[in-house]
């Protein structure tokens, strides 16, 4: 299927008159998905979800069909479905559109969902800031709770579901799968250490799975188009990869930064960061050339305009030293801006979001930060590039030295600044210049 | 049991173990600020962080990839721990460069010098310089923190078990981390100070120098403290303590772990309640009142600036000597002894062996056992409630004495029975043998009737007492880090206590008093004692193997009995 001729999927609603409310959603088909899947065997539902290739939307990447067979098989008493909508990463605003423009979409995957995992409770967790998503879910709700869709025996199935919203308290941290789990039973969100999994051990020590907003966007499609169609889109299977799960499905594009026209849209997965800027943002801005791109939200760190023809699937940003595809967020950064900035903007967004259990990441975001302050005001040394290596590499998951993947987000932006633009850093210290932006100070 | 290898060191390690016990036992150290043995895990500090493989089938190693926490690392048959490859190495120093960034290192004003994790591990695992150039982030100290605790925020590494501590041991959660990142620190809510019961245990617990404990801010460097193996006095519990002194001061007692006895902790009640030994009021001279009609001692004086009564004990032993030989000889089943549960099993022995030597017909008893309110029981619930039976960890009992299961053992051999002192009413005895002890007043009406006026009183305490007022013999005796000796406690825990300074003035320890007074040959020598007791009162032969180790033995009559402390 070539781009020309995609057809959105997951924003087909989005810009309708009404498209919020269930009559609408109802009049394009709406909770069809739903009426059918009631009528399968749950584990047809996860079968078919797993066979779509369908992975997670919200940066990991994990195939969801996977994490719903994690669950024990035979449990007494409840299992919990929690719906990460604490869309954080910096750039990503797909969650949002989905919720406030269509949520009967969301909320018929999340009833769905919650019905292939058995679970009859299902917490959405929203980012406090995002009000009018709040707002449309809560008025969706009520709307299915008085149709029939939520509550006892669903469209006479049998099933029960009560979903609650949750509205989060502002932090990043609350998005990390296990974070949010704390969050929501009251608790400081400090992510635990596993095992145990959430779908052994989660929310209120029950079997759990965390799935992001967008993910359950994809279900009701995957119902009512079947596997085969969904796995029509996108990048296949990495016949050299045996571990490549594939790359299929639409996706969600946010794109902003230096562009000429921010904005969400929905693609099969695996456009060129290239194509994305040029055809769908309408290039970069003022005529300027791309310096960096970040790939997939900040904690994936940065392409530079020679990798920009990389593929944003999730095996592609990998290629170029990123961390992979995250959230899909796409950032670009024009070739008038320092990457001493960028780089400190980033380090000082991690500082601030660190939840601060684990040693490294507490003091390493906060490190790396002072760092750059002191280079941003011209008393930078040529020693402290490789100390910020050594920071970045010490923190993470990936060697080992932290329990959540938040300090890996903070370290690979400076992996890939400093090994993708070193020059720029060498000069701007050798030069001793203060950051342009300090002038700025206090204007954001 | 599994084997596991520590850094090519083959050792055999409990299944239950995680990879820094099981390094444990093969001698090698790992590191570690967040764990504690009697805490939850939340491999946060980042301290541990070694390497971990397995034997395959075949023989072949195959290590990890990352590093792995190792308070979080189970370990099972054939793992590998390695703790001294360049990687683990390198991760250490850097986990320490990190920690120490906003330290202050002042260690040359903090209390926790000499004994700070924070020192030790950097001279063992850190390096020399820190790269930092920009200045530390500097907080407020938090003196409000609590009574006996003040917070020096800026030394924290935030391992939070103090906070761990307040939720899962004393119940009480009034400790708590505030703010984010690396501006975030350890607070309790308004108005809502950490004063538990417990609450000098996070003293102990915090490996650094943050929190310390008022009472002992500033008092001492603890390199010149003296250590000796105690057992607390405040309860029946009988907590395995240290007692530290130096110059013959006792400044701070802390929990020794014992699982046999209360596990890590010890309870702030027991903790800060050794004052009283160096109480002014203390009978530091031994006394003869009134001269005995059978001798012709005169009354002497015996303060310290009498020169010509250097050593009064000899003349007084003697004295007292005749005077029981004289009351038994005229009135054996008249002359009454009454035991303190404060006593060690040892100088009860001495006592009712020497006075059960002379006339069995004479009597002895138990003194009176103090009781205040009911056992409190930990954690606490979130209104203060107790715990169920089966989640106890910690439990401050009613009976503020360390002895009366050991002493009752004594009795019962000698006497046949526990005759309770205070029981006697007002009793035609004509001689008293009274052996106080007690760490405050405690002679109460019915035992002060008891005694009443009798032809011989003769009192072995630390404090005046009314009894001791009308005395005719005073014997200034010694508290309890001032005796050797062994304390059974209420599950019948056979502990050793250690003297850990001397007894003030004149004033001895019971022990050697009663030797003399008894006119065994040789000096007092708990150990030797307890072969003899164990060899002769079969209720108490466990305690036969003379050497009792750090933990304390069961005597047989409790063995079944569940081991007393889960913490």
């Amino acid at each position: 299927m070539s781009q020309t001729e995609f057809k959105p999927v997951l924003l087909g609603r989005i810009g309708k008159p009404d498209s919020q409310s269930l009559a609408s959603y109802r009049a394009d088909g709406g909770y069809e998905a739903l009426a059918k899947s009631l009528k399968m065997a749950n584990t047809e539902v996860i079968d078919l979800v797993k066979n779509s290739g369908l992975r997670g939307r919200g940066g990991a990447g994990f195939p969801t069909g996977l994490k719903w067979t994690f669950l024990p098989k035979d449990v007494q008493g409840p299992i919990y479905l929690c719906i990460n909508g604490d869309e954080s990463e910096p750039g990503t605003f797909n969650n949002r559109v989905l919720i406030e423009e269509d949520p009967h979409q969301v909320l018929e995957g999340i009833v769905i969902s919650s019905f292939a995992t058995r679970a009859t409770t299902a917490y959405f967790y929203l980012r406090y800031e995002y009000g009018r998503c709040y707002r449309a879910l809560q008025k969706a709700v009520d709307e299915m709770y008085a149709n029939n869709l939520l509550g006892k025996n669903i469209l006479g199935s049998g099933y029960d579901l009560d979903i609650y919203l949750h509205r989060g308290a502002c932090a990043y941290i609350c998005g990390e799968e296990t974070g949010l789990i704390e969050s929501l039973e009251g608790k400081r969100a400090w992510p635990r250490i596993k095992p145990p999994f959430p779908a052994i051990e989660g929310a209120f020590r029950r079997p759990t799975v965390v799935n992001n907003v967008e993910t359950m966007a994809c279900i009701p499609h995957i119902i009512n188009h079947g596997s085969e169609w969904f796995q029509s889109m996108g990048v296949p299977k990495d016949p050299n990869n045996p571990r490549d799960a594939g790359s299929y499905g639409p996706k969600l594009y946010c794109i902003s930064g230096h562009v000429n026209k921010p904005g969400l849209v929905e693609l099969p997965m695996g456009i060129t960061a290239r194509d994305l800027i040029d055809q769908h943002g309408g290039g970069v801005w003022k005529g300027r050339k791309a310096k960096a791109v970040i790939p997939g939200g900040l904690s994936m760190g940065f392409m530079t305009n020679a990798e920009l023809d990389t593929p944003l699937d999730f095996n592609g940003p990998g290629r170029v030293g990123c961390l992979g595809l995250g959230t899909a967020a796409v950032v670009v950064i024009d070739d008038h801006t320092s990457m001493i900035d960028v780089l400190y903007n980033s380090c000082r967004f991690f500082e601030h979001e660190s939840c601060g259990q684990c040693t490294p990441c507490r003091e390493g975001t906060a490190w790396s930060t002072k760092i750059l302050e002191r280079i941003r005001e011209g008393k930078g040394k040529l020693s402290d590039i490789d100390l910020l290596m050594e920071i970045a590499n010490s923190i993470g998951t990936i060697p080992g030295t932290t329990i959540c993947g938040l300090a890996d987000g903070a370290a690979w932006p400076i992996k890939t600044a400093i090994n993708k633009f070193r020059g720029e850093f060498e000069e701007y210290i050798k030069s001793g210049q203060r950051s342009q932006s300090l002038a700025l100070a206090g204007a954001h | 049991m599994v084997k596991v290898k520590v850094n090519d060191i083959e050792v055999d390690a409990d299944p239950k173990d995680n990879c820094i016990l099981a390094a444990r036992k093969a001698g090698v150290e790992i590191p570690h600020y967040c764990w504690h043995e009697s805490l939850s895990v939340v491999a946060s500090c980042r301290m541990c962080l070694v390497e971990v493989g397995e034997t395959k089938p075949d023989g072949t190693v195959a290590m990890g990839p990352k590093l792995v926490p190792g308070c979080q690392t189970p370990i099972k048959e054939g793992t590998i721990i390695r703790t001294d490859s360049s990687k683990v190495k390198t991760s250490q120093q850097m986990t320490l460069e990190l920690l120490l960034l906003n330290h202050p290192l002042d260690c040359s004003i903090c209390d926790q010098a000499g004994e700070c994790y924070l020192q030790d591990y950097t001279y063992k695992y850190g390096k020399a310089h820190s790269r930092l150039d920009e200045p530390k982030i500097q907080r407020e100290d938090k003196y409000h923190i609590g009574e006996q605790i003040a917070l020096f925020t800026d030394r924290c590494v935030m391992c939070t078990r103090c906070v761990r501590f307040t939720r899962e041991i004393s119940g009480t959660a009034e400790l708590q981390v505030v703010a984010r990142g690396s501006h975030e620190e350890i607070d309790v809510f308004p108005d809502t100070p950490c004063n538990n019961k417990l609450a000098g245990n996070v003293v102990d617990l915090c490996p650094v120098g943050a929190l310390c404990s008022k009472d002992f801010l500033y008092k001492k460097r603890v390199w010149w403290l003296k250590h000796a193996d105690s057992v607390c006095t405040g309860c029946s519990t009988g907590c395995s303590v240290q007692v530290d002194q130096n110059d013959n001061k006792v400044y701070r007692l802390r929990p020794r772990e014992n699982p046999q006895a209360q596990g890590h902790f010890m309870c702030d009640e027991g903790r800060f309640g050794f004052k009283y030994i160096h109480d002014e009021r203390r009978i530091k001279y031994p006394r003869l009142k009134a001269p005995s009609a059978t001798t012709n001692a005169t009354v002497r004086s015996t303060e310290p600036s009498d020169l010509t009564f250097a050593d009064p004990w000899p003349m007084v032993l003697a004295d007292t000597r005749k005077r029981i030989q004289t009351a038994i000889q005229n009135d054996p089943s008249g002359f009454v002894v009454v035991l303190s549960a404060f006593m060690t099993v040892e100088e009860a022995y001495l006592l009712a062996s020497y006075i059960k030597g002379i006339d069995s017909r004479t009597k002895l008893t138990l003194g009176p056992i103090p009781i205040v309110g009911s056992d409190d029981l930990y954690p606490k619930g979130p209104k203060g409630q107790s715990p169920a039976a089966d989640k106890v960890k910690f439990t401050i009992r009613a009976e503020k004495c360390p002895n009366r299961t050991g002493i009752e053992a004594i009795l019962r051999h000698f006497e046949g029975s526990v005759i309770q002192a205070e029981s006697l009413g007002k009793s035609s005895a004509s001689a008293w043998f009274v052996v106080g002890g007690y760490s405050s007043g405690w002679v109460n009406e019915k035992i002060d009737q008891a005694v009443g006026t009798p032809s011989l009183l003769i009192v072995q305490d630390i404090f005046p007492s009314p009894l001791s007022e009308r005395a005719d013999v005073v014997l200034a005796a010694g508290s309890f880090a001032e005796r050797d000796g062994t304390y059974v406690n209420h599950a019948g825990l056979a502990q050793a206590t250690h003297a850990s300074i001397r007894p003030p003035e004149q004033a001895r320890a019971d022990g050697r008093i009663l030797m003399d007074l008894a006119g065994r040959a040789g000096l007092f020598n708990a150990m030797a004692l307890r072969k003899e007791i164990g060899t002769k009162i079969p209720e108490l032969s466990a305690i036969a193997t003379g050497d009792l180790g750090e933990h304390g033995v069961r005597l047989a009559k409790f063995a079944n009995r569940p081991a007393a402390a889960k913490s």
